[in-house]
């Protein structure tokens, strides 16, 4: 199927691309279908574009990348809900934000994304008890 | 909205599956214990907000800065 992007306009993409969050994710409620597209070749940072709404599309990376410390356990709840029946199919994609410059790329590792690539079943988890906040400085400026 | 006075080891039931409950009361600090369904998502309030104020932050990323991004290498 053939879908409009935020980033770059139309692209076509296969249904089993489809990721699904039933509960939307807070602050887009009724977004509950998105892809993940390469935001360039060689690119580390992911868009995690919305098919319903166009002009709705997240940069996302792998936080492993960035923090290799990072670490967190997943609710008994969350991997009921995504149905998570192997650690292997789980992926982990945290949003990144930009404001005034590149450098000041931030990541909100308190509400990692986490996929079951196996049904395609996502949610944003919002971490109860941790020392993570919304905005973790990513050190990107030194790579350039 | 509704205010109702409850006490220690009391509780108030929403609808048919939650139930929320008193569990301790120390000083200024309520702790509060809540049974829901799973699909339920339950938080924080202000934990809740900070994530969908960030979430609306990161949606609207600049064309101009996603260019400079986007030509970022692994």
């Amino acid at each position: 199927m053939i879908i409009q992007t935020k980033y770059h306009g139309e692209v076509t993409i296969k249904e089993e691309q489809i990721i699904n969050f039933s509960n939307g994710i807070p602050g887009f409620l009724d977004q509950k279908q998105f892809v993940i597209l390469p935001l360039s070749e060689e690119s580390p940072f992911l868009v995690l574009q919305s098919l319903k709404n166009a002009e709705l599309g997240f940069i996302v990376s792998s936080p492993f990348l960035f923090f290799n410390q990072y670490e967190f356990d997943l609710d008994e709840t969350v991997v009921d809900i995504l149905e998570v029946e192997d650690a292997n199919d789980v992926e982990v994609m945290v949003i990144l934000t930009m404001e005034s410059s590149i450098e000041k790329t931030t990541a909100n590792l308190r509400a990692p994304i986490i996929v079951n690539r196996k049904n395609m079943k996502a949610k944003q988890v919002i971490l109860h008890d941790s020392a993570y906040h919304t905005k973790h400085l990513l050190e990107v400026a030194s790579s350039c | 909205m509704l205010v109702l006075s409850r006490k220690l080891n009391q509780s108030i039931q929403i609808g048919d599956d939650i139930e929320v409950k008193i569990i301790s009361i120390e000083g200024d600090q309520v702790k509060i214990g809540i049974e829901a369904p799973k699909h339920i998502d339950i938080h924080r309030k202000e934990v809740y907000l900070s994530i969908q104020e960030e979430n609306s932050r990161a949606a609207s990323l600049s064309l101009d800065l996603l260019s400079q991004l986007s030509s970022q290498k692994k």
